[in-house]
């Protein structure tokens, strides 16, 4: 089976329609970078506290807010995260309530006010936010079972047990400590309905960024990109010629821009792993453009009389059909990341969904043009520079013109 | 089949058992759970992907600059005493320029004098004058520079002792290049950081050091008993008092303390939570042979004298030395069972050299983690097969070459993770989707190439030939632009940014051998076979 066979697709005649199409994506995402949205950045890069909490029922937003307003959180942004039937809310409080001096007291407060939203139970802990650690703490000063002196061992591992039960079977929350029935010995379950009460949610994520940590991280994630751009530029330029290379780069950083522009004007955050999406962008942008960049290399060497820009023209076309599928198929791989991937890796598939197509595009649109753009200016600036030297040795000697004549 | 193809078919399956046995170890049993079994103990996911807490701290080196200086000033103190020069020496910014110290108001004549002291003394510090017989001491940048490396190594030793002690499984500890001072702690399995964070916080600087004079109620009262001025050489301290009825501590008085410890807790060899005659909890500690000897030294010569125990300069308890004691001593106080086993691990553990303050924490619940994985491993597994079919379909034959390849360099990307130990975490999942696509765009380039030199009238045997050669400048091209990018990023990114370019070099290396050699090996297998003049099937 064959789809694109012998095609012949004048594609730099259409550049000003590429131009067009790309300035207007890159200036809407610019414009929404400086006037609007700005770019939104993820709690590892902009600093601030970020608390998921999984409840046993839909929550209801504004009873969160109303807590949160209660123990004194300024302005918390409380949002469902994921599909309505996880139950899951994010509650960010920004870097005004994250200070190094005491980095998590956020978080406490934020699981506090959601505690005393429970119903009165003084003096007990709570059964769903405890750790193992926790539960072995307290099974080995009430000794339930009344072991010896293996003591510690076998509470250690009951109280794994039990972590791993509340989390793996029960997807974090027991309804109450009778839920263990089965699964630990019921003198444990009795002791522990004496010092511990459950709880409607668990918190299941928790992100505290300092704001030192943000600002580092964020240059360092730029510089490591800028520098890994350089480094693939001395490559094409030692490869190719230093045209080539900046070609390609021009190119990486058309899609990037594009990429952020578009995170930025959807008003979804730049996480870390969106970045890792944002090299993978690079990669396989620079990959698409290296294959037409071959072919032109290759075909300039067959066909030395031909201009430029025919050559061009026909080396996109003879690797269209590669092209093509490549980009194809990664799309497929990404758009199936994209949508059954889950919430946690949704921001990192979107970057990569719009960044294989704008990839795909600017080793086409932008990278290859470039080139011939280049070879036309250089050839007009040859043409201005012997028109000038002309006429100033002119104006010095009648000499020198018949030199240059 | 011939010699030489023999060979190449060799070495691939011999590639495949290698890092089969990367990726699964040898298996209990190669049942699907002995082989999950396997899996999970040879590749590490990252804290991402199986939960945990991750936490960035930053050591403060200044704390480890003051301690040295306070040091080179009491010794200064001595060395001019016995010389008979006067002068005043105090440290005017120890929180920011913890490495000045200043020395005021030394004679003129006494400068040469000094000059000699400093640099027999303390070869550490610049030595320079100042106005109004002032002079400045200024720890040497590279000795400084020395005291803040060493704060940073000893306080990762300190903090794997305590973790390791709190037996947690495979903690990561190390130095993060990212930023000063800090160090990255990755506690896999630990969704409840609380307890950890505070045993990792505590500075648990325990010194013996004779109580020279007390208890008082309150500051103004330890004052008035001395007339103003604290006697030379002691320091008031903060302790809890016993409440005369109850015995409950409650208050809070002061003891004149001496400046020199007698002993530190650099000295101890081991500290073990325990209980009193009444019952109460207490910790019992021994020193080593030096500290013992030190010790001995010490009650020896202050028999009727009182010792105190402090802990991170706050007086613990006093009592009054009865005999020489030699290594072994008690601290009492009033503390809870949870309190003093926290207090002898950290003891035993050693002290941090410096204080430590929390700039990231992130807590990934389990199921989280493993929801994340199942999700991703699910999209990753969906998104392969799309592409394997859809390879088959269009290239027929050739796309089992290319399906082949693809496995093999899955198989070979997780056994060099296996093998190095290196943690696969969510950006390196991206590394891995970059090499698949990468991987798929080998076979692509090549089986293009070959149906157009078919197209082009060759023979399949030249197609083939002709097709790789071609492809193969391509391919180098992209592959090496790539890892060379990953390398840089490698050496410049950390955390997930390192991740992503490990497992994409992995899978570039990788598919340079499955796509090119491996995919080559089997067309001519199939050419091999062939009847002369029969088509491809591409």
């Amino acid at each position: 089976m064959e789809l694109f066979r012998n095609t012949n697709i004048d594609f730099l005649g259409k550049k000003w329609y590429f131009l067009a199409f790309s300035l207007i994506f890159s200036v809407a995402g610019l414009l929404s970078i400086f006037f609007w949205h700005g770019i939104p950045l993820g709690v590892e890069f902009r600093g601030g506290t970020l608390v998921y909490v999984k409840f046993s029922q839909t929550p209801n937003l504004d009873h969160v807010r109303q807590a949160m307003d209660r123990a004194g959180l300024k302005n918390p942004r409380i949002q469902s995260f994921g599909p309505v039937s996880d139950n899951e809310v994010l509650i960010d409080l920004g870097l005004q309530e994250t200070s190094e001096a005491a980095l998590d007291r956020g978080k406490t407060t934020i699981i506090q006010a959601l505690q005393t939203q429970n119903p009165a139970n003084e003096g007990k802990q709570d059964l769903n936010n405890s750790g193992a650690a926790t539960l072995e703490q307290y099974l080995l000063q009430k000794d339930p079972m009344h072991l010896g002196t293996d003591a510690a061992a076998q509470y250690h591992a009951l109280a794994q047990t039990i972590e791993d039960f509340r989390n793996k079977q029960r997807g974090g929350i027991l309804a109450s400590a009778d839920d263990l029935r089965g699964v630990v010995p019921a003198e444990v379950i009795s002791s522990l309905q004496e010092g511990f009460y459950a709880s409607d949610f668990v918190v299941r994520n928790v992100e505290i960024v300092g704001p030192q940590v943000g600002g580092q991280l964020r240059h360092q994630a730029l510089m490591a990109t800028l520098y890994s751009l350089a480094g693939m530029l001395v490559y094409l330029w030692f490869r190719f010629e230093l045209i080539y290379g900046v070609g390609a780069v021009v190119a990486c950083f058309h899609d990037t821009i594009i990429t952020i522009g578009f995170f930025s004007l959807l008003n979804k955050e730049i996480s870390l792993t969106v970045i890792a999406a944002i090299l993978t962008l690079i990669g396989y942008s620079m990959n698409d453009t290296i294959v037409v960049f071959d072919r032109i290399r290759e075909n300039i060497k067959l066909l030395r009389r031909e201009p430029l820009a025919d050559i061009v023209n026909k080396s996109i076309n003879q690797t269209l059909s590669r092209t093509i599928l490549t980009s194809g198929l990664t799309f497929l791989t990404v758009l199936s990341l994209y949508l059954f991937g889950g919430e946690v890796l949704r921001g990192f598939s979107l970057a990569l969904v719009i960044g294989i197509l704008i990839g795909t595009y600017s080793s086409i649109a932008v990278a290859a043009p470039m080139l011939v753009a280049y070879q036309d200016w250089r050839a007009r600036r040859a043409g201005e520079a012997v028109a000038r030297s002309v006429s100033s040795a002119r104006n010095k000697g009648r000499e020198k013109v018949k030199v240059k004549a | 089949m011939n010699k030489n193809l023999l060979a190449k078919t060799l070495l691939i399956l011999a590639v495949l058992i290698a890092f089969l046995f990367g990726i699964f170890g040898i298996p209990s049993s190669l049942s699907g759970k002995g082989l999950l079994a396997a899996l999970q103990s040879r590749i590490h996911l990252g804290l991402d992907l199986k939960g945990g807490t991750h936490l960035i701290l930053q050591v403060q080196v200044n704390d480890a600059i003051n301690a040295d200086t306070d040091r080179s000033v009491e010794r200064l103190k001595e060395a001019l005493k016995s010389a008979n020069i006067t002068g005043e020496i105090s440290k005017p910014d120890p929180t920011n320029r913890p490495e000045l110290i200043v020395i005021k108001g030394v004679p003129p004549e006494s400068s040469s004098e000094l000059r000699r002291i400093v640099g027999e003394k303390l070869p550490d510090y610049e030595l320079a004058s100042g106005a109004e017989n002032s002079w400045t001491l200024t720890m040497k940048p590279s000795v400084a520079n020395d005291t803040r490396k060493k704060a940073v190594q000893q306080a990762i030793e300190t903090i794997r002792n305590r973790i390791d002690q709190l037996g947690v499984s495979e903690p990561v500890i190390q130095e993060h290049g990212l930023g000063d001072y800090q160090i990255l702690v990755q506690l896999p399995g630990v969704d409840d950081p609380a307890r950890v964070k505070e045993i990792m916080q505590s500075t648990a600087m325990l010194e013996i050091r004779q109580a020279v004079n007390g208890p008082y109620p309150n500051e103004q009262a330890a004052m008035q008993a001395n007339g103003g001025v604290l006697p030379p050489d002691t320091v008031l301290m903060k302790g809890n008092a016993l409440h005369p009825q109850s015995g409950e501590e409650n208050t809070e008085e002061y003891w004149l303390i001496s400046r020199v410890s007698a002993v530190s807790g650099n000295d101890l060899r081991t500290a073990d939570a325990g209980h009193d005659e009444n019952g109460r909890p207490d910790i019992n500690f021994s020193l080593t042979g030096d500290g013992g000897r030190r010790f001995a030294n010490f009650t020896g010569s202050h028999v009727g004298d009182k010792l105190a125990i402090v802990l991170d300069n706050r007086v613990q308890s006093v009592a009054t030395i009865q005999e020489q004691i030699h290594d072994q001593g008690r601290i009492t106080g009033s503390f809870t069972p949870e309190q003093t086993q926290n207090l002898a691990l950290t003891l035993r553990s050693g002290a941090l050299p410096a204080g430590i303050k929390y700039l990231q924490e992130v807590t990934v619940g389990p199921s989280l983690g493993s929801d994340s994985i199942r999700q991703g491993v699910r999209a990753a597994i969906i998104g392969m097969i799309a592409v394997m079919v859809f390879m088959l379909f269009y290239y027929r034959a050739a796309g089992i070459n290319a399906d082949l390849g693809l496995f093999l360099n899955l198989v070979i990307l997780l056994g060099f993770l296996g093998f190095t130990g290196a943690t696969l975490t969510l950006p390196g999942i991206a590394g891995v989707i970059l090499t698949v696509g990468m991987g798929v765009d080998s076979n692509v380039l090549i089986f293009e190439r070959i149906r157009e030199e078919l197209r082009h009238g060759k023979t399949p045997p030249s197609a083939v030939d002709q097709g790789f050669a071609h492809a193969w400048v391509t391919i180098i091209d992209t592959h090496v632009t790539t890892i060379v990018s990953a390398i840089i990023l490698f050496l410049f990114g950390t955390g997930p940014v390192r991740g992503f370019a490990v497992t994409l070099s992995f899978g570039l290396a990788a598919n340079l051998f499955t796509s090119v050699f491996v995919s080559r090996v089997i067309f001519e297998s199939i050419l091999n076979r062939h009847q002369r003049g029969e088509a491809l099937s591409i």
